[in-house]
């Protein structure tokens, strides 16, 4: 974005008006831009408003962020969140992946595991965190087995369903043409399935953003989930909200990522639209 | 191409040329009895129509023949060797296009030579210049769903094409175009089938296109599918597309059809 900023000044320096028109025409990404920026404004004039003393400015709260980036102190949290985060989603991802396409090939792996993830995903796991403490304690495990059983059933279960809904015609296609089950799999069911095992991944992943916060509110007081509480308790509402704000935009962040690499490298036809 | 050139000298008369043959092909589908002791045999280098009316087993035929669908009785051959599946000699073309969405006009035109291990240049060139054959030069790089269901049918029918098969099996490839066009597809294909000398089983609805495209007419009855009628239209190629769709003879074989299918809907 900053790169597109630059051209476009270079460009038609006269003539701020029109390119700025133009800009947001070849780069609808500008759009999120100024669709945050409002959120700020408001989010800055809401803060400003006195109606509770416990909800700081925007600006308070980017000062704080900053304050505790310089301190040390967000490195120190994220560098221990991130942890479990990290270990559980991309054992979930790589796993849940795996056992949703397996489980939508085979009758057999759907018969064995569809009714074991179809309870796992109608269970609160929220309920279910803190009795990971009884069993594993509250360490990194148990953090990141809070990441797992939250981010885990939904990514197998879209990735199964994803793959019963190939296109019949689409396999049939590539069995006229003589494709191995192999060539099937990677060539034909796994592009086609992929927009819902996507799905499934974001879902996943944001699943699993709630479970390493429960697990540090709930289980260990440690890393973010610390520093909220943390700054919670001594009434340092601009850097808990700062703490808060961080976790999401990281989580947003991740997201976005995920569907650039979608879209850049197993659904090229979405790129445009 | 080959292979069927070397094949040819003896083959010639005594067989009476028949690339495919459908012998007693029987098909269930759990309590749908779809076709019945079908006995069929197709010329090589012709145009076989299969006619039908709706739901009388064209689709099914057409899946055995491909080896994509399993006969509950009796057997297909094609160039003397019993079908048991999906061959290189044969290639289709789906009713409903089968094209890859996430992949350009050019990597679907070649996906039957990608899943074979053809290298990518190779595959490229073929690819080419079937897509210029189908009148898609410049939409190389579209994807699916920029492309009208009539340019998307012709990527199938390209498809088909780039895989050099000697059979190519159409289930209805022109059912998602509008009558303007369906004519110059018409054209088109018959100028293919000229140039390509292959073998081609084609589905339709339509009675004046089974007329103005086939070499043969197979005309199926109601469920079960039985063969009720053949028709060799005799239609002078050579003329030009309006002064055939004037014939008395094409009009007549159009008005016969009619007569035959007459008695199935009363
Ligand atoms: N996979 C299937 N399972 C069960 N029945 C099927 C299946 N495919 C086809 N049938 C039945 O077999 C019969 C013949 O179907 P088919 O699709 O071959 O007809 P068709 O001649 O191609 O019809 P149309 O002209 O409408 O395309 C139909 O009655 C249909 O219901
Ligand atoms: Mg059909």
């Amino acid at each position: 974005m900053a790169t597109f900023a630059q051209t476009g000044n270079r460009v038609r320096p006269a003539q701020a008006g029109w390119s700025l028109a133009q800009a947001f025409r070849a780069r609808p990404g500008l759009w999120s831009l100024l669709s945050f920026a409002l959120l700020c404004g408001v989010w800055e004039i809401a803060g400003l408003w006195p109606i509770s003393y416990a909800f700081p400015t925007f600006s308070e709260t980017l000062l704080a962020f900053w304050e505790m980036v310089f301190d040390g102190s967000m490195l120190q949290a994220y560098f221990i969140t991130l942890q479990p985060l990290v270990l559980g989603v991309l054992v979930s991802a790589l796993l849940g992946v795996a056992l949703g396409i397996v489980m939508g090939l085979s009758e057999k792996a759907e018969w064995l595991l569809a009714p074991v993830f179809i309870v796992l995903q109608a269970a609160p796991m929220a309920a279910l965190v803190p009795l990971v403490t009884f069993i594993y304690g509250i360490g990194l495990t148990a953090k990141t087995l809070a990441v797992i059983m939250l981010a885990l059933p939904v990514i197998v279960l879209n990735s199964y369903k994803a793959v019963r809904h190939v296109s019949p015609s689409l396999v049939a296609m590539c069995r006229s043409f003589q494709g191995t089950r192999m060539q099937r799999i990677f060539k034909i069911v796994i592009p086609d399935a992929s927009p819902v095992i996507f799905a499934g991944l974001r879902l996943g992943v944001a699943a699993g953003f709630i479970g390493v916060m429960l697990a540090e509110l709930l289980i260990t007081p440690t890393g973010v989930g610390d520093l909220i509480t943390y700054h919670r308790s001594i009434a340092n509402y601009a850097h808990m909200y700062a703490a808060v704000a961080s976790i999401i935009a990281l989580s947003m962040l991740t997201l976005v990522g995920l569907q650039r690499f979608e879209t850049r490298f197993l659904r090229p036809e979405k790129r445009g639209a | 191409m080959s292979q069927a050139a070397l094949r040819q000298p003896p083959a010639t008369e005594a067989t009476n040329d028949a690339i495919v043959e459908v012998r007693g092909v029987s098909k269930i589908y759990g309590d749908v009895e779809a076709l019945r002791n079908i006995e069929l045999s197709f010329a090589r280098g012709k145009l076989t129509t299969l006619l039908g009316p709706s739901g009388c087993g064209k689709t099914t035929l057409l899946k055995i023949i491909a080896g994509l669908v399993p006969a509950t009785s009796g057997e297909i051959r094609v160039n003397d060797r019993v079908v048991t599946g999906p061959g290189p000699e044969r290639a289709f073309v789906f009713q409903d296009f089968a094209l890859m969405p996430w992949a350009t006009v050019m990597r679907n035109v070649g996906f039957g030579l990608e899943l074979r291990g053809v290298r990518e240049a190779e595959r490229k060139r073929v690819a080419q210049h079937y897509i210029d054959q189908v009148g898609l030069s410049g939409f190389e790089n579209k994807y699916p769903h920029e492309l009208s269901g009539g340019m998307k049918q012709r990527v199938g029918i390209a498809r088909a094409f780039a895989v050099d098969a000697d059979v190519l099996l159409m289930d209805e490839p022109f059912s998602a175009v509008d009558e303007q066009n369906r004519r110059k597809f018409q054209e088109d294909l018959l100028k293919l089938v000229e140039i390509e000398k292959k073998t081609f089983l084609f589905v339709t609805h339509s009675i004046e296109e089974a007329v103005y495209v086939s070499d043969r007419i197979v005309l199926l009855s109601p469920r079960p599918g039985r063969v009720s009628q053949i028709i060799d239209p005799k239609i002078d190629r050579t003329a030009t597309p309006d002064e055939i769709r004037r014939d008395p003879g094409y009009l007549d074989t159009v008005e016969n059809i009619w007569d035959g299918l007459r008695h199935y809907a009363e």
